[in-house]
This record gives C-alpha cells, structure tokens and sequence, in this order.
C-alpha cells in the first residue's frame, strides 16, 4: 500500500491589521515594530477634557506648535518596541556587568593618579544629576507628546537615562571604595558650586517648557549633543591618554547609546523639517536660542575638564553638532 | 535561457523578513514565490544584497551571514563578502 501524503496550502485571509494595511499596503506581512507602534494611540471619542489641561483633549496635536501632516511619518531607524528595546539593553547591560565586575575584582582603579581621580569627581560624578532631569523630560515628552513612534522611544529614552545616572553612582561608589562622599559632594557641586548653576538652570527651565517638541530638541539635540561629545568622548579620552584607560571601559554604555541617540535624532529632524519650512524655521529658532544658552552653561565645566583649552573643545562640539543639523536641513 | 537561473529559498519567518525584504529591494527583476511556510526568491543570472540595505531594514547591525539561520536553499555560485552577498550563474 503506498501512502500519499499531499500539500495543502491554507492562504491566509490576510496578513496584517487593517490600520497597518492601510499604511503599508495589505500583500506584505508587518514587521513587529510596525504592529508595536503604528496607530496605537487614541484619535477620536474623547469624552472628557483631562482636569489637568482642560482646553485641550487627552491626546491633542495642539500641545505643539510643530504642525505634521502624519504624525507617524517618522519611524525609529533601531525599530525599538518593547522587546527588541529590552533584548538589545539586556545585552548592553550585561557586558557594562562584566566590566565593573572586572574592575572591581582586579582593582583596576588602584593605579589611578590621585589628580585625576579629583577630577573624575568634579566632572562626571555630577552629570547623574544631569541625566535624572534628562529622564523627567523624556517621561515628559511621553506624557504629553503625539505619535506613538515618538512617545515611546522618549520613554525609551528615559528609562536609558535611569541606568546611565546608576552607572554614574557606581563609579563615585567604586571610587571611594562604596562610602558615598564623592555621591553626596556631587550633590552639593550640582546644586551649589558655580560652574554647575548655569546648566541646572537651563535643565530646570527646560522642565517648565510648554511645548512637548522644544523640550524634545533642547534637551535630546542641544544638551545631549553638546555634552555627550564634550564628555564621553573628548573628556573620557583625555582621562584615558593620563591613565585612566579603565573609564572607556565604565563608560562604554553611555558612548554607545549617544551614538544611536544621535541616530534616531537625525532621523526625527530631517522628517521634521522637510515637512514644512514652518517647521524647519520653528526647529532652527529653538536650537539657535538654546544652542546659545546651553553652549554659555557649558564653558565652566568644559574648564573644569580640559584647563585651558576648555573653550576650543567646546567649539569643536558646538562646530560638529552644528554641521549634523545642517544636514538635517537646519540651518541655524 | 533557464540554466541561468539562480533561486534563493527563506523561511518565512520574522527573522527571516530583512533579507528576503532586501533581496525584493535590491534586485527588481527577481520574483518572489511566496509557499507554504517559505519565500522562493528567482531571478536571471545574479541576485544580490548588500549588509547595509538589510541594516536598514532592520535597524540593527546585522551581520550577512545570519541568512544562514532561515535559508532553506539556494542555487548558483557563491559571491560574499562582509557587506555583500551574491549568487550568479553565467
């Protein structure tokens, strides 16, 4: 007896939802991320005004003086929803794991020059201050802003800014062999100690913008990309070339995360812009009044890291941040 | 005419999506055969890709030869490097 086994193929009725079918086309089969944020967010039926903004509805395009025509025409080029976000942080947090582990255990900051480990604790401890209003600006965007591509990638973002504030508390703790003097005169520099006021003063007034989209351009273009740059890079090296070479290692993260931070910016100000020239006029008018402020706020703690020199590099950064945006089709 | 063809065969499987998606991109003369659990890719003579379509698409750094991972199989001869991937016959 001969047994025949045939094929038989059952088509799908169709391949993806209506509301993503009708933005990719209904042959293709949605990616994960299109299904995570395409049309998540509530449009219509909104039966009351929120009690803490009563003129506008709970979702309102009005909270920004940004006019788009689709507020999902950007997309995140990393395509981060929830689990590929949580896979690709869990794999980065695990090798910063090993490397403060690593440190720890050889005792890797035992070598470190006695200046150096001062002014460690000048420049970078304080900036877990830096990155906790970083966090209440992004929840902020999250909370108030339009699209479901943005909200949740500034959500992201916060959660981002979390760990890396950790991060800081961890080298103040391994610096000072877990007593928390470098943490608590950290605290006291932020809050009191001149070179810090001029940039607390310009986060603190960022928190109080009205517009969910400035806060979003000052805070994730001018502040992260003047002072990533200045810092990670410019500051970190130079502690590397004195003998320091074991803060690339704790630092790793924060390098990383601005470059991919620099990406998905990028992609948000070109679809911006090219929207419309109110839109690039708006954008360029916001980065020129923070650029100013925040590049002034900025000098006393480029000296504090760089001496001397401390204006050029932060020229430098001003000058390559400038020339990103232009390519965005910002001119400022 | 015929014994220039040169097929490649995926899952089709989210994983999968990036490099078929490159492989319709890249090569618009190439037909795609979509079968019961898999995508039956022809094309004439080449059919090709590059790492950074298939990064773009999808939004991490992919390494090419992680097609490995969901082809089923392919015919024509191999012609790879770190940022592209090709199959010919002549």
């Amino acid at each position: 007896m001969s047994l025949n086994i045939a094929a038989k193929e059952i088509k799908p009725l169709r391949l993806n939802y209506g509301h993503i079918a009708r933005r990719i086309g209904d042959n293709k089969p949605a990616t994960r991320y299109q299904e995570a944020v395409y049309d998540v967010q509530p449009t219509t039926n909104f039966h009351y005004p929120p009690s803490w903004d009563p003129s506008r509805k709970l979702y309102d395009t009005a909270r920004t003086a940004i006019v788009m025509q689709d507020w999902y025409s950007f997309t995140d080029p990393r395509q981060f929803y929830y689990t590929s976000y949580v896979a690709a942080r869990a794999k980065q947090q695990e090798i910063m794991e090993s490397n403060f582990e690593l440190v720890e255990k050889r005792d890797l900051l035992q070598s470190l020059p006695a200046e150096l480990a001062a002014q460690i604790r000048q420049v970078l401890i304080p900036l877990r201050h830096y990155e906790y209003g970083a966090n209440m600006n992004n929840q902020d965007i999250c909370h108030r802003g339009y699209g479901t591509t943005i909200t949740s990638l500034a959500s992201f973002n916060g959660f981002d800014r979390i760990g890396m504030a950790q991060y800081i508390s961890r080298i103040a703790l391994l610096l000072d062999g877990n007593e928390e003097t470098s943490l608590q005169a950290a605290k006291e520099a932020w809050l009191n100690n001149p070179a810090w006021q001029g940039l607390r003063q310009a986060m603190e007034d960022s928190f109080v913008l009205d517009d969910w989209f400035e806060i979003l351009v000052v805070q994730d273009i001018v502040m992260d990309g003047l002072l990533y740059p200045l810092i990670y890079e410019a500051f970190i090296s130079q502690v590397a070339a004195q003998g320091g070479s074991t803060f690339l290692m704790l630092t790793q993260f924060m390098n990383e995360w601005s470059e991919e931070n620099t990406r998905w910016t990028n992609q948000l100000l070109k679809v911006t812009a090219s929207e419309s020239p109110a839109n690039a006029q708006l954008l360029a008018e916001w980065v020129r009044v923070w650029l100013a402020r925040i590049d002034l706020a900025l000098l006393p703690i480029a000296h504090l890291a760089f001496g001397a020199k401390g204006a050029e590099q932060l020229a430098t950064v001003k000058a390559e941040l400038l020339a990103r945006l232009a390519k965005q089709g910002l001119k400022v | 005419m015929s014994e220039h063809k040169v097929f490649m065969i995926f899952q089709n499987t989210a994983d999968a999506q990036p490099f078929i998606s490159a492989f319709e991109q890249e090569n618009p003369r190439a037909t795609l055969d979509y079968q019961p659990g898999m995508v039956r890719i022809e094309g004439l003579g080449e059919l090709g890709i590059t790492q950074a379509v298939v990064s773009e698409l999808a939004g991490r750094d992919v390494n090419l030869q992680e097609l490995h991972l969901t082809l089923i199989s392919l015919s024509g001869n191999i012609d790879e490097d770190d940022d592209y991937f090709r199959i010919t016959r002549h």
